[in-house]
């Protein structure tokens, strides 16, 4: 049984002007110890795929259709009690800006106590305080600090903290929102490689949101690339890498930066993504794609199994190579 | 030996925080001096029982309507009463009611508040209305009012000052609730699995609260004058009991007989507390405003 099973998953936001499909019929599964990449432009769905599994999607969303299943449990039926029980304990969220994501008048220990002690009725708090203190030494923070408040540590001291909050009851599945993108580029390598690190000894699955295909390419072994709220291509990180199917994969991967081949030219993507009140008809991606013919803008691709355990949204699910003769 | 060495510990706890207050400059002066005379006013007050030269509530100690003397430093009023012992403990009423009212304040316009803003929606649309409908309201209008409906006392009047300043309680609080609660440490609590009351009370209410002391030392300040204009107009208490409102309003009568003595010495008492408040009010809120440091 998978850890996490998301099954034709849909969540709106019912806005004044009208009804956003945010995430449409997004299917996956997540074994343990996993790790998942969720790739796309900012509104594409990413964080409030990532939300909808801790059932925190904000006001106005709503998760108006699927299955969530945690250990084969549907979350979406449980009552506020349970699934309060499970945020934290079974799947904890780390969020994208560390620098307010810690209450400003707690001491850091008070933060691994509270947290410890709501979820462990029984451990005592100077219990909770020394595992607090271990942690800190595994995030690579002195112990000694632990009685200091947030705005004392720098930015990319509280995202270990935040990823030292995640892991402190030893969760299943920790979703890591964005963890760098807050953070400068030495930062950000420390801090993955530290949830790598954690992800291993504690042996959690994770879930990494990130625009940054490169990122997640690198630490991720399955990957989900969502465009307008719906996953257009879901492959291995290997398989995405080397035949990517499509444009819009395609165009991502042609944007990033490669330092062994001087004369690349970076290309980016054309136009900008649609507006989801109006979605265009047909494909989402077609205005802005250079393959896009007449059935694209009328008919809807289905995600298409192409083998080797990689599916893609596309009429052509061709190779790049194949393409660029 | 152990005890010797706590006494100077605990003399710092007392005095670091005025040495600190002092660091953050003029705003820390301004809450020192507030503090200084607000403090010195309560402190008369308590012991002034005990130092009253003569008793403040005994008519003819005096000559009646006598001019400051050395018998009579502050003079006496129509009834022959000593004026200096009036002040000492005349303070008394306005404090209670003054200490009340917050309290009444805090107990009643914090926690809706902080409740309405939270949950939001309908519930905060039809609280906020009403609490708005209070505020439209000319303050004192409405202070007179309910104390003319209530009658005279101590708790009369502290229900009715309340009435007037829990909007600014409820208002200051619901705007800080509604930034807070959108900020992601909430969120992030949320996903730790706490539950409402916890996020409300460990992680939105400690926010708030350096917000809520500057609203109460102003408030302190408007409920005084609030108190002694309740007084001047005859809603206050009765007058056998010493009180800085109470001998405001019988000075304005013989104002016009040149006793400028009678009105001054609990005028002066009134704006020095009033005085007290509004700079610890003033200083602290530019000491909490973030913004406003370094």
């Amino acid at each position: 049984m998978p850890l996490l099973e998301v099954n034709s998953l849909v969540v709106e936001y019912r806005t004044s002007r009208g009804k956003i499909t945010a995430v449409e019929d997004v299917s996956f599964s997540l074994e343990k110890g996993e790790t998942l990449g969720l790739a796309g432009e900012s509104g594409s769905g990413k964080s409030t795929l990532g939300l909808s599994i801790m059932r925190l999607v904000p006001y106005p969303g709503t998760i108006a259709g699927g299955q969530i299943k945690i250990d084969g449990v549907d979350i979406l039926k449980l009552r506020e009690q349970e699934m309060r029980a499970i945020r934290g304990r079974k799947v904890a969220y780390v969020f994208q800006d560390p620098m307010t994501s810690l209450n400003p008048v707690k001491r850091i220990g008070d933060h691994f106590v509270e947290f410890i002690c709501t979820h462990e009725p029984t451990v005592k708090k100077g219990q909770a305080f020394n595992r607090a203190k271990d942690i800190l030494k595994n995030l690579g923070i002195s112990p000694e600090r632990i009685g200091d408040y947030p705005h004392q540590f720098s930015g990319g001291m509280r995202q270990r903290i935040m990823i030292g909050l995640a892991i402190a009851l030893n969760p299943d599945l920790v979703i890591a929102d964005e963890p760098t993108t807050a953070l400068d580029v030495i930062v950000q390598a420390k801090i993955l490689d530290l949830l790598e690190t954690l992800r291993r000894i504690y042996g959690m699955a994770l879930i990494l949101i990130s625009h940054d295909l490169s990122i997640i390419l690198e630490r991720c072994k399955k990957i989900i690339v969502l465009y307008a709220g719906q996953m257009v291509e879901y492959a291995n990180s290997e398989e995405l890498h080397e035949n990517p199917m499509h444009p819009y994969t395609q165009g991502l991967l042609r944007s990033i930066p490669n330092i062994e081949l001087s004369d690349q030219q970076l290309s980016a993507i054309p136009g900008s993504p649609p507006n989801m009140l109006n979605p265009p008809p047909g494909c989402r991606f077609w205005p802005r794609c250079q393959f896009a013919e007449k059935k694209c803008s009328s008919e809807a691709p289905p995600l298409v199994d192409v083998g080797n355990q990689h599916f893609v949204r596309c009429f052509f699910h061709v190779s790049e190579g194949t393409n660029n003769e | 030996m152990s005890k010797s060495e706590a006494k100077p510990k605990i003399l710092a706890s007392i005095f670091m925080p005025l040495i600190s207050l002092k660091r953050r400059g003029p705003s820390g002066w301004m809450v020192i001096f507030g503090l200084i005379i607000v403090l010195g006013l309560v402190i008369m007050t308590l012991i002034g029982p005990w130092i009253t030269p003569y008793d403040p509530s005994k008519s003819l100690v005096g000559p009646i309507r006598e001019p400051p003397t050395l018998q009579h430093p502050f003079g006496t009023n129509h009834l022959g009463q000593d004026i200096l012992s009036r002040i000492l403990v005349g303070g008394s009423i306005m404090l209670q009611v003054a200490a009340l009212s917050v309290l009444i304040c805090l107990l009643i316009g914090v926690p809706v508040g902080l409740f309405s803003s939270y949950v939001g929606g309908a519930f905060d649309r039809i609280v906020s209305l009403i609490i708005d409908a209070v505020y439209a309201f000319p303050g004192l209008v409405i202070a007179i009012a309910i104390a003319a409906m209530l009658g005279p006392g101590v708790i009369n009047m502290s229900l009715s000052i309340a009435v007037v300043y829990i909007p600014s309680y409820f208002r200051i609080v619901r705007s800080h609730v509604l930034s807070i609660k959108e900020l992601t440490y909430v969120e992030a609590a949320r996903a730790i699995g706490a539950k409402w009351y916890t996020i409300l009370t460990r992680y939105i209410f400690p926010n708030v609260i350096s917000s809520i002391v500057v609203v109460v030392t102003i408030n302190f300040a408007d409920a005084i004058l609030t108190a002694a204009g309740l007084t001047f107009i005859g809603l206050g208490v009765t007058y056998d009991i010493p009180d800085w409102g109470w001998d405001l309003t019988n000075g304005r009568n013989y104002l016009a007989t040149g006793a400028w003595w009678m009105i001054t010495f609990p005028g002066i008492m009134i704006v020095l507390l009033a005085l007290g408040f509004t700079l610890m009010g003033e200083g602290l809120s530019e000491m909490l405003n973030p913004k406003l440091q370094r």
